[in-house]
């Protein structure tokens, strides 16, 4: 129940970020979820995007660094104490998260979560009746 | 295999007969025939028939580039320009370049030390040798040229740059040979990996790679890169070309042909001749050449001459690695410091690429060094925490090689400029 996120090194150059979503937009390359971790001399953009390994092939042609990483992405009800409940879950198992990032609409949650176990993290979790999403609810078809 | 076991492996005192016949045949044809070294001879009160011996080496004036640029361009010949088959010029970024001049005579002594360079490295007829050198007047690609036919290899005369049709030939050719300058080496590994190209496609067995310092660190990364054994080449026009020293199989420094090219060791700033094992400037006298033979030829080139015998049984006195050129040398909040041994730290990292750039700025009258580092385009980590923690590497070995402190920037792979030819390391805005 692994999603391929796409993390992409990009130096703190002004226009790269632009460049990133140029290049997938002319490739018709959908973008989920995003979000950016930001250093003074870097940035990692991380994305869950609707054809990654094209998206991966294009933006490696032109130049971008490109790695494909393994996370969950779990569908939780937009309602307080949601995402307590998951985190509990992963805490009580020793699970330490490196990294996530959510967004909420119309109801329904989605939260990407990456640890260092990612299979333990599947278990725990599907074990404790949450939802993962597939690939096939994320990718485009 | 040995080229020449007769010169290469002679006893001391043979080799030392030669060169004292030849020095003293080249100090009378350069005082009969180059009024700039009459005048330097008539100065230091040396008339020829004075110096019969090697011995007397020391006594003898010395010659820098500038002298070379003086006497642009064949001011140094011994030769009528009849009498000259070949002209070699250096790149000369800042003035005039330096022109050498070679007779039939010394492209046959080149290509003979040539020759001995690649059958030091186990090179030998059957060889597919890939000359990825530049040709033209820079001495690199015609220098591998004549010595690689003479040893009877095929040669693919490819010159520089085309990264493309390089690999190309590579794999459709069979090369089994790649001789290049070692950051070119690394571009091409790099290259090959990124194309995809598998393995079992690249019949390279061995390197030799100079024209640049290059680290023992960036050896193991060529060598793992394009699965070879690297061979370092030194030579440098004013002496003759490549081919003036070259690594054996021991890989314990380079050994000279000093039939040829008679080696010193001084402090560059007393200029007195400093004892074997001691750390100083390279200083050649080429005492077989015809058109253009220099007396002590200040290399700029740092290095030590070792004279124990080495276990591939040549007698040849061995020089280091080149730590550097002495106008490579930094001085960064007063302290020396030589790109290689930045090179060194950085090659020990793993999840970075051999690709680096050195920026160095004065800001407040104080310096400061920024070191770009790539990450590796296959083997990085999208965790902050990982990256912060290679760089807290880099920082801190940096640190304790130089004892001063310097920035470090990861930046995108391929981000750095590539050279084709010899790469530039450093960008010292304090000169601008």
């Amino acid at each position: 129940m692994h999603i391929k996120q796409l993390s992409v090194f990009l130096e703190d150059r002004s226009g790269r970020l632009t460049e990133l979503t140029r290049i997938l937009a002319e490739n018709d390359v959908n973008i989920t979820a995003l979000s950016v971790a930001e250093t003074a001399d870097y940035g990692i953009v991380r994305m869950v995007v609707g054809r990654p390994e094209l998206a991966k092939k294009v933006l490696e042609e032109a130049g971008f660094s490109i790695g494909l990483t393994d996370v969950v992405c779990v569908n939780i009800p937009d309602k307080p104490g949601s995402l307590y409940r998951i985190l509990q879950i992963l805490t009580e198992e020793k699970i330490n998260i490196d990294y996530m990032y959510a967004f909420s609409n119309n109801d329904v949650a989605l939260a990407v979560i990456r640890a260092a176990d990612m299979q333990q993290v599947t278990e725990v979790l599907q074990n404790n009746r949450m939802r993962l999403l597939s690939a096939s609810d994320l990718y485009q078809l | 295999m040995i080229w020449n076991p007769e010169i290469e492996c002679a006893d001391r005192q043979q080799l030392h007969e030669i060169q004292s016949k030849r020095l003293a045949r080249t100090i009378q044809r350069l005082y009969d025939n180059v009024p700039f070294y009459r005048n330097k001879l008539n100065e230091a009160g040396i008339k020829p028939g004075d110096v019969g011996s090697v011995d007397q080496l020391k006594r003898l004036p010395f010659t820098t580039k500038t002298d070379l640029r003086d006497n642009y361009p064949f001011g140094l010949f011994t030769v009528p320009q009849s009498d000259v088959v070949r002209i070699h010029a250096s790149s000369g970024t800042t003035g005039k370049p330096t022109v050498v001049g070679y007779t039939q005579h010394d492209l046959e002594i080149w290509a003979e030390v040539v020759a001995r360079s690649l059958t030091m490295a186990g090179i030998h007829g059957g060889d597919t040798i890939q000359i990825a050198y530049g040709y033209g007047p820079f001495t690199g690609g015609l220098g591998l040229h004549y010595g690689a036919e003479k040893v009877g290899a095929t040669v693919i005369p490819i010159s520089t740059g085309n990264t493309k049709k390089q690999l190309q030939f590579m794999t459709d050719f069979g090369a089994t040979i790649l001789a290049c300058t070692p950051s070119y080496a690394a571009h091409l590994g790099e290259s090959i990996r990124k194309e995809g190209i598998s393995p079992e496609e690249i019949k390279l067995r061995t390197g030799v790679f100079g024209a640049e310092p290059w680290t023992n660190e960036m050896r193991s990364e060529i060598e793992q890169l394009l699965q070879i054994k690297a061979y370092d080449i030194y030579g440098l026009s004013e002496v003759i070309g490549p081919g003036v020293s070259m690594e054996c199989e021991c890989q314990c420094g380079n050994h000279i042909f000093e039939d040829h090219f008679i080696p010193e060791i001084i402090d560059p700033e007393t200029l007195e001749v400093l004892p074997d094992g001691e750390l100083g400037e390279l200083v050649f006298t080429s005492v077989s050449k015809v058109a253009m033979p220099l007396l002590r030829y200040r290399t700029r080139d740092l290095t030590r001459l070792h004279r124990e015998k080495c276990d591939c049984g040549r007698t040849l006195v061995r020089m280091d690695k080149c730590l550097g050129r002495t106008d490579d040398m930094l001085i960064i909040r007063g302290v020396n410091v030589f790109p290689t041994q930045i090179e060194a730290v950085l090659m020990e990292i793993t999840e970075t690429s051999p690709h680096y750039q050195l920026i160095i700025k004065r800001e407040n009258n104080l310096d400061s060094l920024e070191i770009l580092v790539e990450i590796d385009e296959k083997n990085w980590s999208d965790s902050i925490r990982e990256l912060e923690g290679i760089r807290g590497r880099i920082d801190h070995n940096i640190k304790s090689m130089l004892g001063i402190s310097a920035k470090i920037r990861l930046v995108e792979p391929n981000s750095i400029e590539r050279s084709e030819g010899k790469a530039k390391r450093v960008i010292d805005h304090r000169k601008c």
